[in-house]
């Protein structure tokens, strides 16, 4: 770990400030991601800001009938929080499917949303990276791809994002408040975190100078009619190979609405608004969702060692639909 | 990270600590096991790296380094975290309780004394970081088939495969525990522990 300085911040517009003085400064929360590229000096920031203290930590009900997480509060507390095991249980079964007790203890939601790839040569400073360091070149793409994208890929990068959470968050369609030297922003959570492209560098749309102030929740929770489906190498403690927020408006057996995020699978949630609104007015059945599987899958394109990703993530979209409608029960 | 060798215990004289070069060092208050200590830490060393290296508390072990093997787990203000993963400046004016605060007036822990019962090691290594984590698992108290135990102790991992035995001693801490309000010496050592813990 290189040396740097250290700052704690106990306001948001003082933390605010501090950002915008130094480019590589940098902000630190519950630390679980930036530590650990720190220590491995993927990381390198001149000044650490702690945030720890900016009173960013409370969950609230917003005026529409939605909850409010502020940035700060951990993981754990957002999962184990009454109104979201109540109101957002998918949102709950995705955080707690995700790293371990103690990691969730640590982690801020803020900083759910802002971890990075763990691609191992992200990690792996001996190797060209586009994302670590931009123009190298892309190591995964001829080498080992067990973890990687299959959806939204560049030949710049095909890195995943690593969250359950935020999975959960799109399918939600949740939206990630910030503030920075311009004033605030309310960015809707599928606008947040960004595909490759030419920048693989830049996962989210978040500002250098902005933080992150809340994840709001709107009223709908999808509580009846929800699953969340990660599927892994090990049963628990593992980063998804693929896994499914599904959650289901339902009429009896007919549905009404759909809302159907992906991990594991793209360098962001992945979701098909053209697959989910397949699903209108239709039955709840293995046909139809099926249906819906082979569209979002549509175009998705395997690099060798992952390519068992775009039959497996089908297969588990169907299963995910089939427990949000209680067709099967979750194992 | 040379964090060890910089370090300074706040009990040194006005006159030693300015022999030592500290531009970045900060003053901060630790109650560790009971006993407040105010210390002086580079913003780069980690709460593991202070407690093994600069005040000799080795019981708290690091395997990875990475927050992916659990032996370095600790309670801090009555939760369980990795301390590896954690820059000790950032828990200043916190409580941090370890393997070594555990025993109370010579009587071991409830889950010490299930541990040794139940054969839960055969290394050791792990233990202390399994010991610290099933304490922090009991008072979430969200946890409690085998099943919901051994998820939430995947953060823990043993090398020997010593996980039945290890399920075992927890389950008995936890029978244990029914059986008296409160464990002694838990309290004691952490008064933030939150309600749950009461009634698992």
């Amino acid at each position: 770990m290189n040396n740097f300085s250290y700052t704690r911040a106990t306001d948001i517009t003082s933390a605010v400030n501090e950002a915008s003085r130094e480019a590589t400064a940098k902000f630190i929360a519950g630390g679980t991601n930036l530590i650990d590229l720190m220590k491995e000096n993927v990381a390198r920031p001149t000044r650490l800001i702690d945030i720890n203290r900016v009173p960013l930590n409370r969950i609230e009900e917003t005026k529409d009938g939605g909850l409010r997480l502020g940035a700060l509060v951990t993981n754990a507390d957002t999962a184990y929080n009454d109104q979201v095991e109540k109101r957002y249980p998918l949102l709950s079964r995705a955080i707690l499917s995700g790293a371990s007790a103690q990691l969730r203890n640590m982690a801020t939601d803020g900083g759910n949303l802002l971890q990075r790839t763990r691609c191992y040569y992200f990690y792996d400073v001996a190797t060209p990276c586009n994302k670590r360091e931009p123009g190298t070149g892309c190591s995964a793409i001829e080498g080992f791809n067990r973890m990687h994208a299959v959806l939204g890929t560049s030949d710049q990068c095909i890195a995943v994002h690593p969250s359950d959470m935020c999975v959960a968050l799109a399918a939600l369609e949740a939206v990630v408040r910030v503030t920075g030297k311009n004033g605030d922003r309310a960015i809707p959570f599928s606008d947040f975190h960004r595909l490759p492209g030419d920048t693989p560098q830049i996962d989210t749309n978040l500002e250098a100078d902005e933080i992150i102030t809340s994840i709001d929740l709107p009223p709908k929770g999808f509580a009846d009619h929800h699953a969340y489906l990660k599927v892994r190498d090990r049963h628990s403690y593992a980063f998804a190979l693929v896994s499914v927020a599904a959650a289901l408006e339902m009429d009896g057996n007919k549905i009404k609405g759909t809302r159907l995020a992906l991990g594991g699978v793209a360098h962001k949630p992945w979701r098909s608004k053209e697959a989910e609104e397949l699903l209108n007015g239709k039955a709840a059945n293995s046909d139809n969702f099926q249906a819906v599987a082979e569209t979002v899958m549509h175009g998705a394109k395997g690099f060798g060692h992952n390519t068992f990703k775009i039959d497996l993530a089908k297969r588990a979209i169907v299963r995910a639909l089939k427990h949000a409608a209680q067709m099967e029960a979750p194992r | 990270m040379a964090a060890g060798a910089i370090m300074r215990v706040e009990q040194n004289t006005q006159a030693n600590t300015q022999t030592v070069s500290l531009p970045s060092s900060t003053k901060i208050t630790l109650t560790i096991n009971g006993v407040r200590r105010e210390l002086q830490v580079e913003p780069w060393t980690t709460l593991l790296d202070l407690l093994r290296l600069n005040l000799d508390l080795t019981g708290t072990k690091k395997g990875c380094d990475h927050g992916q093997c659990g032996a370095c787990t600790v309670l801090v203000d009555g939760k369980r975290i990795n301390s590896c993963m954690t820059l000790a400046i950032m828990k200043d004016g916190s409580e941090v309780m370890t393997i070594e605060g555990l025993a109370q007036n010579g009587a071991l822990h409830p889950l010490q004394q299930a541990f040794i019962e139940h054969d839960a090691f055969q290394c050791g290594y792990c233990t202390p970081g399994q010991i610290c984590s099933a304490i922090g698992l009991m008072r979430e108290g969200h946890a409690t088939t085998a099943d919901e135990i051994r998820e939430s102790m995947s953060g823990n991992i043993c090398r020997c495969g010593a996980y039945p035995n290890i399920l075992a001693a927890i389950q008995q801490a936890m029978a244990h525990r029914r059986n008296v309000d409160r464990v002694a010496g838990e309290r004691s050592v952490n008064p933030i522990a939150n309600e749950r813990s009461v009634n698992p």
